[in-house]
């Protein structure tokens, strides 16, 4: 009844090809955005933002990050942290080193430079594949957390090994305050979102998939598996490293390597896993569950007035985690973006089931 | 010079073949059902916590038995509770069940066995021996834990080999690895078959635990073994026994001798805060090696068709 596409005629080639091609969908949209813009900051406090909002959303872009290079190249990668650190550190030293240079600017380029290191680490891509590859990209993983510890340079010498960044400032605003940090990440979240939307779309995303179903029969057909894995790894680490620069400057403020250690990266395949393979949508729905659920567990003994030792509730954390990480993929295997699809089949009929 | 080199290799032979032992884990289950298995180890700082704490209240024969019988359950339970219902997936999916069965495990094991640090004594000499003093100035240093270590994982291969080529059951299992579906129309139970090869990837994983535990002492980090076994994994085929062996041996020696040829030199050459290539170096190596042989040293060549 709410959902019904008779009489959506699409009279024009631009309706037809459009993202959203139904009404109902496009209202959505655009209510979601409106409540992201207007709507949070009426009523999020600064625990809300920079525990939850500003998590989830940079988060948000590493899976989708992630999902183009796993999800709908089909090359499965744990270096994610690895490529955070250098989208992170890279942003630093452009920063540090090239005095007032715009921030849109540093963050774009911090993911370029991601962009050469993944496309390097990449490389085997075009020799190995599944595990063998998956177990290559931790080569990535370490070689990168050991380079950003050891070689001095990459943290301007700091004696500690840790880095802290300065001031943000973008036209004469400065983004300090956790609702400007939050809307400066939402900004970039849409734009972003909105490119990979298109791209897997289009001519790109269809070599990708076609590489993911079968790539000697994609390799047949005339896609070059050269361009496709390559562009796969160059367009998802973009995304992984302007990610990580997000997350060291509006989330951290100071880090150290190990904020982007190989549990970040399973973090993030966790994401897209729970979220849904191949699923723009499903990116931000992995990333919202897996930053929400271990804050909802730390907070459920004390909800309930358990009185238990922090130990043990990081011990019970891992356990249920863990639990509903097997539960999920044993009921839904497809994750969100595929229950999200059946409700939308669901609601096409309701009330009225025939 | 040659004496300290030849030393360092020696010691990352031994390392090697601890390293090897926990691969071996890895390769049965991913012969046996095609599941790459994370919690691997996992399972070795389980098998080894198991075994010091129940070593507490018995002696340690009964206590190692016991925990064979833990990891027998263990794999019981991961059988009937994850892979059973997760026939037919692809396998990422299968990868990342095994990515949450680590992760219940790790808080399983810490929330059970507790998560300070003990101690597994097997009452192996602890002294250091030195060997060939006649030809080097001051012989080779070796550590006779690991001499038997090596030795022990050896004899667990031997035994391996035997189970698998000579039994019933070893048969039922290279069956079941060559084809499923073949291997089940003839009568081949796969589920039994699958708790089969669990737990003796666990027994595997215990007697990789105990060894690391008495070298190391049991703690989380033990955990992290299976990240330096990955590369063994690759070096030597997904799916090939002596692969793991061989593979250890060669990741153990080159990133011990990589630490000390190469270490000094990265330094001086980059200006580094210390060394600790040892991190990564295994994984170059092993990443330069799958360029040049993708299936790895012993793995089957894949065949694709259209």
């Amino acid at each position: 009844m709410l959902y019904r596409e008779a009489g959506q005629f699409k009279t024009s080639y631009s309706a037809d090809q459009a993202i959203f091609s139904i009404a109902q969908d496009r209202w959505f949209v655009m209510i979601v955005l409106l409540l992201g813009f207007v709507g949070v900051p009426l009523v999020a406090n600064q625990y809300l933002y920079t525990e939850v909002f500003i998590p989830v959303l940079i988060l948000s872009i590493a899976a989708i990050g992630l999902n183009i290079l796993t999800g709908y190249c089909g090359q499965v990668s744990l270096g994610t942290g690895g490529f955070m650190a250098v989208g992170a550190y890279a942003a630093y030293n452009l920063a540090l080193r090239i005095p007032d240079m715009n921030f849109i600017l540093v963050f774009a380029l911090s993911g370029v430079v991601a962009m050469l290191v993944g496309v390097l680490f990449g490389l085997p891509s075009l020799r190995i594949k599944g595990f063998y590859l998956a177990v290559a990209t931790l080569a990535a993983q370490f070689f990168l957390e050991w380079a950003f510890a050891r070689v001095k340079w990459f943290t301007n010498y700091a004696p500690s090994g840790s880095v802290a960044v300065g001031k943000i400032e973008l036209f004469g605003f400065a983004i300090d305050t956790p609702d400007r940090k939050y809307l400066f990440v939402l900004a970039l979240v849409v734009v972003m979102a909105l490119a990979a939307k298109n791209m897997v779309r289009g001519r790109l995303g269809r070599s990708w998939m076609a590489m993911r179903d079968m790539d000697i029969a994609a390799e047949i057909i005339g896609i070059r598996p050269l361009n496709a894995k390559l562009s796969a790894f160059a367009v998802s680490s973009f995304y992984i490293g302007v990610a990580g620069a997000l997350w060291g400057f509006l989330r951290l403020g100071s880090w150290e390597p190990l904020a982007f250690d190989i549990n970040r990266s399973f973090q993030v395949l966790f994401m897209i896993i729970i979220g849904g393979l191949g699923s723009i949508l499903g990116s931000f729905l992995g990333a919202a569950f897996i930053i929400l659920v271990p804050i909802f567990l730390n907070q459920l003994p004390h909800l309930l007035g358990i009185p238990l030792s922090t130990a043990a509730v990081s011990h019970i954390e891992f356990m249920v985690f863990g639990a509903m990480i097997v539960f999920f993929l044993i009921v839904e295997p497809n994750g969100f973006a595929r229950l999200w699809a059946i409700a939308k089949e669901k609601l096409r009929l309701w009330p009225f089931p025939y | 010079m040659l004496g300290p080199i030849l030393e360092t290799l020696i010691g990352g032979l031994l390392t090697g073949v601890l390293y090897s032992l926990v691969a071996l884990g890895f390769v049965l289950i991913f012969k046996a059902s095609g599941v790459f298995n994370f919690a691997q180890g996992v399972m070795v700082l389980f098998a080894a916590l198991s075994v010091a704490r129940l070593s507490e209240f018995f002696p340690m024969p009964i206590a190692i038995a016991l925990a064979v019988v833990v990891m027998i359950a263990l794999a019981y339970a991961i059988e009937f509770l994850v892979l059973r219902r997760l026939v037919n997936q692809e396998g990422i999916i299968l990868f990342m069940a095994t990515l949450g069965v680590t992760y219940f495990l790790e808080g399983f094991g810490q929330t059970v066995w507790g998560s300070d640090i003990y101690k597994i004594d097997l009452g192996m000499p602890k002294n250091p021996i030195f060997v060939l003093e006649s030809v080097f100035p001051g012989g080779l240093l070796i550590d006779p834990s690991e001499l038997i270590a090596a030795l022990i994982c050896a004899i667990m291969v031997v035994a391996l080999a035997i189970f698998f080529q000579v039994t019933r059951v070893g048969r039922a299992l290279r069956a079941v690895a060559d084809d499923h579906q073949a291997a089940q129309s003839v009568g081949i139970p796969l589920n039994q078959i699958w708790l089969m090869v669990w737990a003796v990837a666990g027994i595997v994983a215990l007697v990789a635990g105990m060894m690391w535990g008495a070298k190391l002492g049991v703690q989380f980090s033990l955990s992290l073994v299976a990240l330096k076994a990955l590369p063994v994994l690759i070096l030597g085929g997904f799916t090939s026994i002596p692969g793991a062996i061989v593979g250890g041996l060669i990741i153990g020696a080159g990133e011990k001798l990589a630490e000390v040829v190469l270490g000094p030199v990265l330094i001086r050459m980059f200006d580094l805060a210390g060394g600790g290539i040892e991190n990564w170096f295994a994984y170059v190596l092993a990443l330069m090696f799958l360029l040049v042989r993708p299936q790895g040293l012993f793995g089957e060549k894949i065949i694709e068709r259209v």
